[in-house]
């Protein structure tokens, strides 16, 4: 993309394009498991549910296609989007290659929360896990950015307030952990920490889709807004921009974004870190563009490493987490070596 | 369109780095800032944009105070070349350019020709309309210097506020680029270090010692050899050229007094 505007039908072209994609990989997400689904018999399930095809399907083929495996590939979409978005908004933002949508203290402090919840029994049964973990998440980045404030206004200290953030909370886990838990308990929390699909059924995909959509939608309005960011703070201020309070609604957006999902799947790392740079070097820099990009890539990644997780080792299913950072960390390494050399003459 | 400052004082570590600075720049009038290095130019220049909040005093366009406008409708009026912005970003120099019709684009408004015909100009207007492909990141540190004037070009100012915009420039570009900015019309505010440039463009200049406004006024009543020595430690001849314009001839630095013969 060399213009800041494309014509109007190639917009609708390319959307169209990544829908199909999209809806490619789900059903797909849906065929592929320990037991193979024919597509057709995929279509038929979907088609039975949505609007009473009244295909003959076997209950059993039909119940997983669309209790287990379809809500988990939506989910699992919906998580790839979000991360990966928030990635690239905060790499932009705070003008730094290595941030990721956890740097705030998000996933710590969701760890925290899910173990409050799980091992201490906080909330004596009313807080189910999901939402002591989101309570954690929000509860960290609060402090984070109440830290952040307190430190001065530079980008650094939102960067610092994020670590220091994260290791405190970070600490208190493994303080609980090791404290109370029993080795099962341990082992869950683990487990759970690297990200976990397993549970997912539909009501969460009631929450996660139109989270990551909102979400979407109000990265994409500020999408000029952060190719102003190129050349500092400063400049973008000079450029019309209220730094302040765009990036306190960017930030709070990415923040509940990462926060509702990590409260649904666990905290899966890498998606927000590597993607937005992929989607970087197919696209380009500009947010008009990148921001798709990176929901679209983000989405059909995710679902790809759930069906391996699933599928890899026979009878077992790996922590989605694990996938990821194993297909992630070798990617990142490959964009780092393609990456064209920065100051170098002839960077094209 | 009129900037004027009142008062201005801006305090860090303790001590003020801009202490009670007041001036107008009249509209269409090219108003020269000289000063040593850590004089305050920059911290000024930072105010008079907007990008920092004064401690004490108040920036003006026109009579609407800098401080009640929206950002946005402030970088319509008004643009800012840094002394120094560097991206990470794999911008092209066309792409740096076109930043600049942000304030001029929205959510209702989207990029239309006029805008694309508006970047060409800029880039023309500082002579890189062949480079405009090329990747940021090969480009020299003068060839990026054009760049951001013409990004502050693209923003179509009433104001343009310049921070030493000849850093990195060869002879012909700085003179160009002067030139341009001049001929281009329009209220100008630049910082520079060559006060001969200063001499041959500006209609005023302002002279800062140690965060305070010493001297403003014309070239001519400025740039006298007592200032010169005052505020820049060198000392000078000024001559004056058939444009009636002064031209400063700098005398070498005086040897130190040797304490002792040598032989
Ligand atoms: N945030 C800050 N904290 C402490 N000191 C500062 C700060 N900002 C600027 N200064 C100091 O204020 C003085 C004026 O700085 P400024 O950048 O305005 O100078 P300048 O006239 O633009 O200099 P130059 O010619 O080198 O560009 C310098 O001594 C600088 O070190
Ligand atoms: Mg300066």
């Amino acid at each position: 993309m060399s213009r800041p505007g494309l014509p109007a039908a190639r917009v609708l072209g390319l959307a169209a394009a990544a829908l199909v994609l999209l809806l490619a990989a789900l059903v797909f997400g849906a065929a592929v498991g320990e037991t193979r689904i024919p597509f057709d018999t995929v279509a038929k399930a979907v088609a039975n549910r949505l609007w009473a095809g009244g295909h003959a399907l076997d209950p059993i083929d039909e119940g997983i296609v669309w209790n287990y495996r379809l809500s988990r590939a939506v989910v699992a979409s919906a998580c790839g989007a979000a991360l990966a978005v928030s990635g690239a908004v905060l790499q932009s933002l705070l003008r730094n290659p290595l941030a990721d949508p956890y740097l705030l203290g998000i996933s710590a402090g969701a760890s925290s929360g899910a173990v409050a919840v799980a091992i201490l029994g906080l909330g004596g049964g009313l807080l189910s896990l999901p939402l002591g973990a989101l309570t954690g998440a929000l509860l960290a980045f609060g402090l984070v950015s109440g830290l952040a404030v307190l430190a001065g206004r530079g980008l650094a200290a939102i960067i610092l307030a994020g670590v220091a953030g994260s290791q405190l909370f970070n600490a208190l886990t493994a303080f609980v952990v090791t404290k109370s838990a029993t080795a099962d308990q341990a082992r869950g929390i683990m487990f759970w920490l690297l990200g976990n699909l397993s549970g997912v059924r539909w009501p969460d995909a009631g929450l996660a889709v139109p989270v990551a959509l909102v979400g979407l939608a109000v990265c994409l309005v500020h999408a000029r807004t952060l190719d102003a960011f190129a050349f500092g703070t400063a400049s973008a201020a000079a450029l019309g921009i209220p730094v302040r309070r765009v990036r306190a609604v960017l930030i709070g957006a990415t923040a509940l974004m990462t926060a509702v999902m990590v409260s649904i799947v666990g905290s899966i790392g890498f998606v927000g870190l590597v993607i937005p740079h992929a989607a970087r070097l197919v696209v380009g820099v500009r947010h008009g563009a990148l921001l798709p990009a990176s929901a679209l890539i983000g989405a059909l990644f995710m679902i790809a490493a759930d069906v391996l997780s699933r599928t890899l080792l026979p009878g077992q299913v790996l922590p989605i987490g694990v996938m990821t950072a194993l297909v992630g960390a070798p990617a990142f390494a490959l964009i780092l070596i393609h990456r064209p050399v920065v100051g170098g003459m002839g960077a094209r | 369109m009129r900037l004027s400052a009142a008062n201005l004082t801006w305090r860090a570590a303790g001590r003020a780095i801009v202490e009670d600075v007041s001036l107008e720049v009249r509209s269409g009038e090219f108003l020269a800032l000289v000063g040593p290095n850590g004089s305050g130019k920059s911290t000024l220049i930072a105010m008079l944009a907007g990008l920092k909040r004064p401690h004490g005093g108040a920036v003006a366009l026109d009579d609407r105070p800098l401080a009640a406008l929206p950002r946005r409708e402030a970088a319509r009026l008004l643009a800012l070349v840094e002394q120094q912005a560097e991206t990470g970003e794999r911008l092209t120099a066309r792409q740096a350019v076109e930043l600049g019709r942000t304030p001029h684009l929205g959510a209702l408004v989207p990029w239309s020709g006029r805008d694309e015909a508006i970047v060409r100009e800029a880039l023309e207007a500082v002579d890189m309309a062949l480079l405009t492909d090329r990747m940021w990141h090969s480009l020299s540190g003068g060839e990026r210097q054009r760049l951001h004037i013409a990004r502050a070009l693209a923003q179509e100012p009433k104001v343009l506020i310049l921070d030493e915009p000849t850093n990195h420039l060869d002879v012909e570009h700085q003179l160009g680029l002067l030139a341009l900015v001049r001929r281009r019309g329009g209220t100008v505010l630049a910082a520079l270090h060559d006060l001969n440039h200063a001499a041959m463009f500006a209609d005023r200049i302002a002279v800062m010692q140690a965060g305070r406004l010493v001297a403003l006024g014309t070239p001519a009543d400025v740039l006298t050899p007592d200032l010169v020595a005052a505020v820049f430690k060198v000392r000078a001849s000024i001559e004056t050229g058939p444009d009636h314009r002064p031209f400063i001839r700098y005398a070498p630095p005086a040897p130190a007094p040797a304490e002792t013969p040598a032989w």
